[in-house]
């Protein structure tokens, strides 16, 4: 029934906010300050225009020379990769992804919003009383529940655990659940994704063993379920680790893995190592594609800056975490694709399903590589511009 | 997220940066934000690495040049008001600009100074002047492998042939200016704000 209850209060939370907004932004504009909206937008116009285009605008602007018998090199051309640089250093697509996305709705989390001023006694009051509520109703709430469940089946383990952190989680398509002997793959914010997946279906997971809080946490998995855990130094062998994968899949009557290519990890290098190894081996991959509602808390976990205590302190403070979760038709590598490719393509299926930009530079997949033949493109492309011309020029 | 709100933009830094640069209130706010995204280690400034880590940066062929740019002579970290004031050679020209008080130091938006930035691009050493050597290994950076050094070094040639009108073999700041005096750099050197 409280279950039930506190249903109810999610429902209306988002009318609450969204008149929270409306009179911040009255009073703001009453004080004449400028409220800042966090980016909703890019903040600078970029020219889709190409190298070439744009080296020859520049020569030509610069010159009454005839284009056709325009000289190789201009110092004028170095405008176009500076322009290009300084634009990137203000805004490009891929650093802002990696920040939390900022709310548009200020959502009574003080830490979403950078402006937070008091503007009215009567909003005041309401941050006053959702803090109250937060804190003293909801928190303890959780951690009454979180002691029950130590010696509950696991499925019902992580229900409640979902349940403690009031998630309202949608499953699309549980006919494409991932199967026995199976691998399945999914996109990676938060720990919580790996709750959510697992209160719908066993899993086997594969992880590096840890020590402190999440160590007891692996441990005590490994009682319910056979998991593949891997020692730290195991991690850096990427045949053992696909071996074993391997082993694990062929063995039908185990549960299917739950791998998260992408996405941060306490440590990142076995992230890497995963990548490639669970695509390579030959089986059936069924994709998941995880999207979570940021209006109602960020789930969102920097663990470059913030430990995972703390993080869990965050996650069930807040209102309540909202997402949806799609199960994909499964996917099998094709006659004469090569792991990476195959990623790819998974990686675009989740990423269209889930409404989220499919980035070429997502985690690191072979980042280091990618940067080198991009920026060796452009290199040649500009060269031809100036060897070009002089080929003609030794023609006539 | 919450560690952010110690180094929350004071109004009066911000109407400083205002008046030293040129940008709009919510420019500054836009681009402080973008600041403190980019400043993994949280201590107000960003080093080389940070910068790096931008991937268009890191393919563009100039992008250890243009990072350069934003470090003065000797240091590792640049502030947020350096920053700034590097990016403000790139804001646009606007009309009304132009008829400003001439007692006022040059914007540093101005054209000469969105020269002088695309100047140092080419003068490695920070001589003020452009070498035959220096020419070399910027023209290198942009072309990659694909041309020989005798082509790389012929066009470097032809280029200070051009240029150098006092026969010291190298290219000044006014040389530059000379050469390029018809290129419209007020629009090519200026990148637009949405807001």
């Amino acid at each position: 029934i409280v279950i039930h209850g506190i249903g109810y209060i999610i429902m209306y939370c988002p009318i609450v906010f969204q008149w929270a907004t409306v009179r911040l932004e009255r009073g703001a504009k009453e004080n004449n300050h400028p409220l800042y909206k966090p980016y909703s937008n890019a903040i600078i116009a970029k020219e889709p225009t190409s190298l070439e285009e744009e080296i020859k605008e520049i020569r030509r602007s610069g010159s009454n020379k005839d284009l056709d018998s325009a000289s190789e090199f201009e110092m004028s051309d170095i405008f176009y990769f500076a322009r290009r640089g300084v634009e990137s250093i203000m805004d490009d697509e891929v650093t802002k992804r990696f920040s939390a996305e900022e709310l548009e709705s200020w959502n009574l989390l003080t830490r979403s919003n950078y402006n937070f001023q008091y503007i009215s006694l009567r909003l005041t009051v309401l941050w006053g009383l959702g803090l109250l509520i937060r804190y003293g109703l909801l928190l303890p709430l959780r951690y009454m529940i979180k002691n029950l469940l130590s010696e509950k089946v696991h499925l019902m383990c992580y229900r409640i655990c979902v349940r403690a952190l009031t998630a309202i989680i949608t499953y699309h398509d549980s006919e494409n659940k991932p199967k026995n002997g199976g691998i399945c793959v999914a996109n990676h914010t938060s720990p919580i994704d790996v709750i959510i997946l697992a209160s719908d279906g066993c899993y086997a997971m594969v992880g590096q063993i840890h020590g402190g809080l999440m160590g007891v946490i692996q441990r005590s998995m490994v009682k319910a379920c056979p998991h593949v855990w891997f020692e730290r130094s195991e991690v850096k062998d990427r045949h053992l680790v696909a071996k074993r994968l391997s082993d694990h899949v062929d063995d039908k009557t185990k549960l299917p893995i739950l791998i998260f290519p992408e996405g941060t990890c306490i440590n990142n290098t076995s992230v890497m190592m995963f990548k490639k190894g669970s695509f390579e081996i030959g089986t059936t991959v069924y994709p998941v594609a995880i999207k979570y509602d940021p209006r109602f808390g960020d789930a969102f976990w920097n663990s470059s800056k913030f430990g995972m205590v703390n993080y869990l302190l965050r996650m069930m403070s807040s209102w309540a975490i909202v997402c949806s979760v799609w199960y994909l038709p499964p996917m099998s590598r094709e006659e004469g694709e090569d792991a990476v490719h195959f990623a790819n393509r998974v990686k675009a299926a989740i990423a269209r399903q889930g409404g989220l930009v499919d980035l070429l530079w997502d985690g690191g997949l072979k980042r280091d590589k990618v940067k080198d033949t991009f920026k060796e493109e452009q290199q040649k492309l500009y060269s031809k511009m100036l060897v070009g011309t002089q080929e003609d020029r030794s023609r006539s | 997220m919450g560690s952010r709100a110690s180094s929350l933009l004071r109004e009066e830094e911000i109407e400083e940066i205002k008046k030293e640069t040129g940008f709009s209130h919510s420019q500054i706010t836009r681009l402080y934000s973008r600041f403190t995204s980019l400043d993994k280690g949280e201590n107000g400034t960003l080093s080389r690495e940070d910068f790096q880590r931008i991937p268009e940066l890191a393919i563009n062929p100039l992008g250890d040049r243009i990072i350069n740019a934003f470090f003065p002579e000797g240091e590792d970290q640049v502030n947020f008001r350096g920053f700034m004031r590097t990016l403000a050679h790139f804001r646009p020209v606007e009309d009304n600009e132009k008829n400003k008080n001439a007692a006022v130091s040059e914007p540093l938006n101005s054209r000469t100074n969105k020269l002088l930035f695309a100047f140092r691009l080419y003068d490695l050493d920070r001589d003020d002047k452009i070498s035959r050597e220096e020419l070399l290994q910027v023209l290198r950076m942009m072309v990659g492998v694909n041309i020989s050094d005798e082509q790389l070094g012929s066009i470097a040639d032809r280029t200070i042939q051009e240029a150098d009108t006092n026969g010291d073999n190298s290219i000044s700041f006014n040389e530059f200016m000379k050469v390029l005096e018809k290129v419209d750099v007020e629009q090519k050197m200026s990148i637009r704000f949405l807001h």
